[in-house]
């Protein structure tokens, strides 16, 4: 069967120690997570986690099915692919030490609506929010300035439209 | 509500649970509690283990007995750490073992006795037990205890069953603090599905009853669900033979025209064979463990598979199934079966029955009555007819379980406990403990061998000092024989680490514990130690010598299908 990325999104307690329970999880039953992000929701006791994993159909039902299991996971759903609102945030540190080189990086970000948030004598901070794709074209984009650093935010997602994930 | 300690909360929280006694042992982290249970009318025994594993086996033994949750109790750091075997082995056979831990402080201004702070003995005890247990839980706050105790029952012994385990912080079983004990509990992300759906129950019931060849595979959630008489009544209807996995002996009486004995690695081969014709394979509260179906491609590669669990992430995780149903397996194995019984009844001389008939004679002609006098498999028939039906069969991990599973017809459900899932030798005799605690009418035999006996056999002064007389049998051949066994076939007979000699004697050995040994040469002999057993007040070790090259027939080599038996 194909592998391919599926983004599962849970609602889980929001207390301490519910990120190891799942990341144990995933580590024991051999699951591969591709990122995770993890926050609050519209209720105060409750956290949203945003897990994309990679695997076949029938690793990701499983992954399902594992999560249900635990006590501390009141909902989890697969995100249908055709109708999701994905998103993630990039920090990037690029060195730019002279002029030519800072006013491209500023052009650049204009053209992906990126934004320039710190500056230095020897490099900017670019903030980018997007698909993870255009933060992959961005960043390949801008390699060969020099990236001194980057601090992705992993993937986040919702249901477009009426549908949602939330607990009534 | 009531001001009191969190100690004096738990003690309460476990009355309102019913629980009457408790295995365990003390130390420092815990000493509140064990200090109200001084008192003579708590109303709780407190039957103290020689090493805190035992505690957990001998919980589980009296739940898988008795079908009400067992509980442990051990001090922080080593003591529960030695928890973790005995806790490991009740998740993998989903058995309601809860367990409490004592923890060091949270919180201390005077000192560094406290969690984070590596204080004497500290354990990540929730960190350890998280991948072994359905629910872990450390209480912050005294007041959160009356709640997370009813948590911990509820959550280990409904849907699939397993252990949970309650982390106690020494502050907290002292702080004192006003208790609401309530009866509502809500826990909103866990919400076990137990009816079946009845779109699903019909598409079984159309599918048995166009079987051909349809044929049982039962678990223990047959026996967790006390669905035996369910499970019969269905057989009966179809004349539809049935095998059971290990955890599922038991759950159709042995001597029933249509049991076929366990299927796997060590099964029958009448169970194995009669898988491998079916045409459709009714599995119901089993999780095909690899010891049952041995190489997947290979298992019942003609059948439709109906899976029935009540655990939906055991459907489809192992085996391919045509038709799942995510379900408690007596509510659904009995719509099952009253959907079926309008239609026609299958007749005693079908071709299938008589299949079933023919492979079953075959069974009894392959056991070779001559030769030594104590083989394994002659000595368990003579046990079977020495014991009560109700008498309960628990065993250790290795040759002794297999001839067990084989070769002692097990009539009544709950009274066949052994260690599937883990496979963790000395489970047998603290698991005999706790059998005979949660049932003192009934008589209770550890079948041993010499390697795992020597594993727990300390509670021989746990036996005697509490008054627990049960039987242990240990088929003696001085060496680990099931693995001897796989380097006598497959390792060209190099047996390395594998050899015990001849210490102790466990005839000595019994009665320094002040409990009875006895050694037997003949079956006469053993017959009457095992009668003289049975009406003694204390313990019996029955030392039976057998030959170290025994093996273990019928057999599947590892990496083989069902069809890859051999018969020795």
């Amino acid at each position: 069967m194909k592998e391919q990325n599926h983004i599962i999104s849970t609602i889980v307690e929001h207390k301490p120690g519910v990120l190891y329970l799942i990341a144990n999880l995933f580590r024991r039953r051999g699951f591969n997570i591709e990122s995770i992000s993890v926050g609050a929701t519209e209720q105060s006791d409750l956290a949203r986690m945003t897990i994309t994993v990679k695997g076949d159909e029938r690793t990701v039902e499983q992954v399902v099915k594992q999560l249900n299991k635990l006590i501390d996971v009141i909902k989890v759903a697969i995100l249908d692919p055709d109708s999701i609102v994905t998103r993630e945030l990039a920090l990037i540190k690029v060195r730019a030490l002279d002029t030519k080189v800072r006013s491209d990086i500023i052009n650049y970000a204009e053209i992906f609506r990126a934004r320039v948030v710190d500056v230095s004598s020897e490099s900017l901070m670019v903030e980018i929010t997007g698909t993870s794709d255009k933060i992959d074209a961005f960043i390949d984009l801008i390699k060969p300035f020099g990236i001194k650093e980057v601090a992705r935010s992993g993937i986040t997602a919702l249901a477009r439209g009426v549908k949602s994930v939330r607990i009534e | 509500m009531v001001k009191m300690s969190g100690a004096q909360a738990l003690i309460e929280a476990l009355k309102r649970q019913k629980v009457d006694v408790i295995f365990g042992i003390s130390g420092g982290a815990i000493l509140s509690i064990h200090d109200l249970l001084y008192e003579q009318d708590v109303g709780m025994r407190h039957i103290l283990v020689r090493h805190e594993q035992c505690a957990a086996h001998a919980a589980d033994g009296y739940a898988r007995a008795s079908g009400r949750p067992g509980v442990c109790m051990a001090t922080s750091g080593p003591g529960a750490t030695n928890l973790v075997t005995g806790i490991a082995n009740a998740y993998l056979d989903s058995s309601p073992v809860v367990s409490f831990t004592g923890q060091v402080n949270t919180f201390s201004s005077t000192s560094s006795y406290m969690i984070g702070r590596d204080a004497f003995q500290e354990a990540d005890i929730m960190g350890i037990t998280t991948p072994i247990t359905k629910y872990n839980c450390q209480v912050k706050k005294a007041s959160d205890i009356p709640r997370t105790v009813k948590l911990a029952f509820h959550i280990a012994t409904t849907g699939r069953p397993g252990p949970t385990l309650v982390d106690l912080p020494k502050n907290v079983q002292a702080e004192i603090d006003e208790m609401r004990f309530s009866d509502n509990l809500e826990v909103r992300g866990y919400k076990p599905k137990t009816e079946p759906h009845p779109i699903q129950v019909r598409k079984a019931v159309k599918l048995l009853f166009e079987a051909k060849r349809p044929i049982v595979l039962a678990g223990g959630g047959v026996i967790i669900s006390n669905a035996s008489p369910e499970l019969l009544e269905l057989a009966e209807l179809l004349m539809m033979p049935v095998a059971t996995t290990l955890m599922g002996k038991g759950c159709i009486p042995e001597n029933h025209p249509l049991s076929l004995g366990d299927a796997g690695m060590h099964g029958t081969s009448a169970a194995n064979k009669l898988i491998l014709e079916a045409d459709v394979l009714l599995a119901v509260g089993t999780r095909f463990s690899d010891r049952t179906t041995g190489t997947l491609c290979e298992f019942c590669p003609d059948a439709k598979i109906i899976h029935v669990d009540i655990d939906a992430a055991e459907i489809g995780k192992n085996v391919k199934v045509d038709i799942p149903i995510v379900a408690d397996a007596k509510e659904t194995l009995r719509l099952i079966q009253q959907l079926l019984v309008a239609q026609a009844k299958q007749s005693n001389d079908s071709p299938w029955f008589n299949r079933v008939k023919e492979l079953k004679e075959q069974v009894k002609s392959e056991i070779d009555p001559e030769g030594n006098n104590l083989k394994p498999p002659l000595l368990l028939k003579e046990l079977r007819k020495i014991l009560p039906e109700n008498a309960i069969l628990t065993t250790e991990v290795g040759q002794n379980q297999m001839w067990a599973a084989l070769h002692f017809e097990t009539c009544k459900p709950r009274t066949f406990i052994s260690s599937g899932g883990l496979g963790t030798m000395g489970f047998g005799f603290p698991a005999a403990l706790g059998a005979k605690v949660a049932c003192p009418g009934s008589a209770v035999v550890d079948l041993a061998g010499d390697g795992s006996f020597r594993m727990t056999e300390q509670e021989l002064a746990c036996s005697v000092t509490e008054k627990i007389p049960v039987t242990v049998i240990i088929l003696n051949n001085s060496v680990l024989g099931m693995v001897a066994q796989w380097q006598r076939l497959f390792y060209g007979r190099r047996y390395s680490g594998v050899k015990l000699g001849s210490s102790p004697d466990f005839v000595k050995l019994a009665e320094a514990y002040g409990a009875q040994g006895i050694r037997v040469r003949s079956l006469e002999e053993f017959s009457r130690a095992m009668k003289n057993a049975l009406k003694c007040e204390v313990t019996t070790v029955i030392d039976a010598p057998i030959s170290p090259e025994e093996n273990v027939f019928p057999m599947i080599p590892a990496g083989k299908g069902l069809n890859g038996m051999i018969e020795g």
